[in-house]
């Protein structure tokens, strides 16, 4: 055991990490692996990328942080709770703290801008006056300020997705996933998102954001996981992989 | 505080579902109001008919008939005898003039009369009247006063009271099973109808699912909701009785006058008391039912995509 072993024996009882896979597998068919046998770690206040062609189980791998679905084998830590074995009000308060940009968004059709964000507040019975607050601040941090009245089908592709953050972001979680929250986006747009998504981690929130999106990636010099048909390729520091 | 505006949130998402869900809805509150409205019917008639039963039974009393040529003296200590009974609250003479004056009064028309002259076709009728305390005791009494002697014959009302009392039995389990059936038939019209605001809400239930919405919260528009059919199918039945039961009871009084003028309705205080609580429970407890059952299975197809 070297120094850096040691070191790194030592901040794992002092800072365990908020996510945590071992040998995660995820079939959504018998025998197609969708995630093979995946393990990774992500410390608290790290800011990630998950980059890799499509279906290559990044979203997946989203869904299962989420407990959106279960892992066919392995073990998830989020917060050093295994939440494979979460009972629902488990399962209740890990979503209540993580934030979530879905790839397709999920917005609610029937509801302007104001009650989509204002929906993540409601539905975990935050009290109404702080939803008064903070909505109308974070809509005009992600630019939506003059559009809160709109609907989604008034949206453009890029507004969605600002809708969608600002939703993820509104409860101020502990963590934030992102899927694609810049593959609608113009350069300038993508580059501002990024430089929220920065503040955000900056402020001591855990950020993993899956993109395609190379120049970004090149970019910023964060963290990079590379997934490759379910398996982990590379996870090193640095710009996009080419592998 | 987070508990209060929960319950708002939950009864106005409940009442946001009906209208969104109105023919279901509408079908639902109609058909458990039939039925709240049948269960009101039978509840006022048989209430009713045990009043009436009850009623009669304290109001007329056993009639004593006496042997022929018996003396005044004789008739007096039979009375004694029966005054001096612990069931016995009161006797009342009526001697045979008296008999036949009400015979002719109520029962004959005045050309029947005049073909009796002066005879009196009821002469040996002089009667005791007896009240008692208790009905129950009837039975008791009858036994007692049949064995003294000069005593002819009795009438009491004991197989009148035990017919209505068969009646009242056959009456009471038809109604409880047609009830039934329609309270089936509202659980089912209002699971379907829950189920439905289920699948309209999918997208909207996933996504409060991923946000980290509890399982109750998610659940309480729609019990709610259930709970609304109920109180609605409740709430008609009983504001039709309540306006239009007086109105009822003097028409059937009016009508029937010759069978209402022994016994009387039910006072609508009395009635309301016992119907208004009991349909609106019966109707809550109802939607509850109809929509839990639903809820459960619809919110787990909801839950698992795997
Ligand atoms: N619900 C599902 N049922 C069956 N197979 C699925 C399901 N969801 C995803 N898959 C499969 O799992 C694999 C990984 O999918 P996933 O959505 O994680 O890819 P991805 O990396 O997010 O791709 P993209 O970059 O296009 O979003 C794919 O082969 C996909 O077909
Ligand atoms: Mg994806």
């Amino acid at each position: 055991m070297d120094r850096f072993d040691l070191y790194r024996a030592e901040t794992e009882i002092i800072d365990p990490p908020v996510i945590l896979c071992e040998n995660v597998t995820k079939d959504y068919v018998d025998g197609l692996h969708a995630v093979k046998n995946l393990s990774l770690q992500i410390r608290k206040g790290e800011f990630v990328f998950i980059v890799g062609s499509s279906g290559s189980g990044k979203s997946t791998l989203i869904k299962l942080l989420l407990r959106e679905i279960t892992p066919t084998s392995g073990i998830i830590m989020v917060n050093g709770r295994n939440i494979c074995r979460m009972r629902s009000r488990g399962v209740c308060k890990l979503r209540r703290s993580i934030g979530v940009v879905f790839q397709d968004f999920r917005l609610l059709k029937d509801r302007n801008v104001y009650e989509n964000v204002a929906f993540a507040q409601r539905v975990t019975q935050v009290p109404r006056k702080q939803i008064e607050r903070d909505v109308p601040r974070i809509l005009s941090i992600v630019g939506l300020a003059d559009k809160y009245k709109s609907y989604p089908d008034e949206l453009s592709g890029g507004e969605q997705q600002r809708v969608a953050l600002a939703r993820a972001l509104v409860n101020n979680p502990v963590m934030l996933l992102a899927d694609e929250p810049t593959g609608n986006l113009d350069p300038k747009n993508s580059l501002e998102i990024m430089r929220l998504l920065e503040e955000v981690n900056r402020r001591g929130t855990t950020v993993v954001v899956v993109t395609h999106n190379k120049e970004i990636v090149d970019m910023m010099q964060k963290r990079v996981i590379t997934l490759n048909k379910g398996v982990l390729k590379s996870d090193k520091k640095g710009g996009y992989s080419h592998a | 505080m987070r508990r209060i505006s929960t319950f708002f949130y939950g009864i106005g998402q409940g009442f946001a579902g009906l209208a969104r869900n109105r023919m279901f809805s509408l079908a639902s509150i109609a058909t458990m109001a039939a039925c709240l409205f049948l269960f009101g019917i039978f509840y006022i008639v048989l209430a009713n008919f045990n009043h009436m039963v009850r009623e009669a039974e304290n109001n007329v009393g056993l009639t004593v008939f006496f042997d022929e040529g018996i003396s005044d003296e004789e008739i007096e200590e039979i009375g004694n005898k029966l005054r001096k009974r612990a069931e016995v609250s009161s006797v009342t003479y009526t001697s045979a003039e008296e008999a036949w004056e009400s015979y002719k009064a109520e029962k004959l028309s005045p050309e029947m009369i005049e073909t009796f002259g002066n005879d009196n076709p009821l002469k040996d009728s002089s009667s005791f009247t007896v009240y008692l305390n208790d009905p129950e005791m009837q039975k008791n009494l009858v036994v007692y006063a049949s064995g003294l002697e000069g005593v002819r014959k009795i009438n009491d009302t004991t197989e009148i009271s035990e017919g209505l009392t068969g009646i009242n039995t056959v009456l009471a389990t038809v109604s409880i099973i047609i009830i039934v059936v329609l309270l089936l038939v509202a659980i089912f019209l209002i699971s379907i109808t829950i189920s439905t605001g289920v699948s309209v809400r999918k997208q909207e239930i996933s996504i409060m699912k991923l946000i980290g919405a509890t399982d109750i919260f998610i659940r309480i528009p729609f019990i709610v909701e259930g709970m609304l059919i109920g109180l609605f199918g409740a709430g008609i039945p009983s504001a039709i009785f309540f306006f239009f039961y007086d109105n009822m009871t003097t028409l059937l009084t009016e009508k029937f006058s010759s069978v209402f003028n022994l016994v009387s309705f039910l006072d609508k205080n009395e009635v309301m008391k016992v119907l208004i609580p009991v349909t609106a429970a019966i109707g809550i407890g109802i939607g509850l039912i109809g929509s839990n059952l639903t809820l459960r299975r619809q919110l787990k197809k909801i839950a698992v995509k795997e």
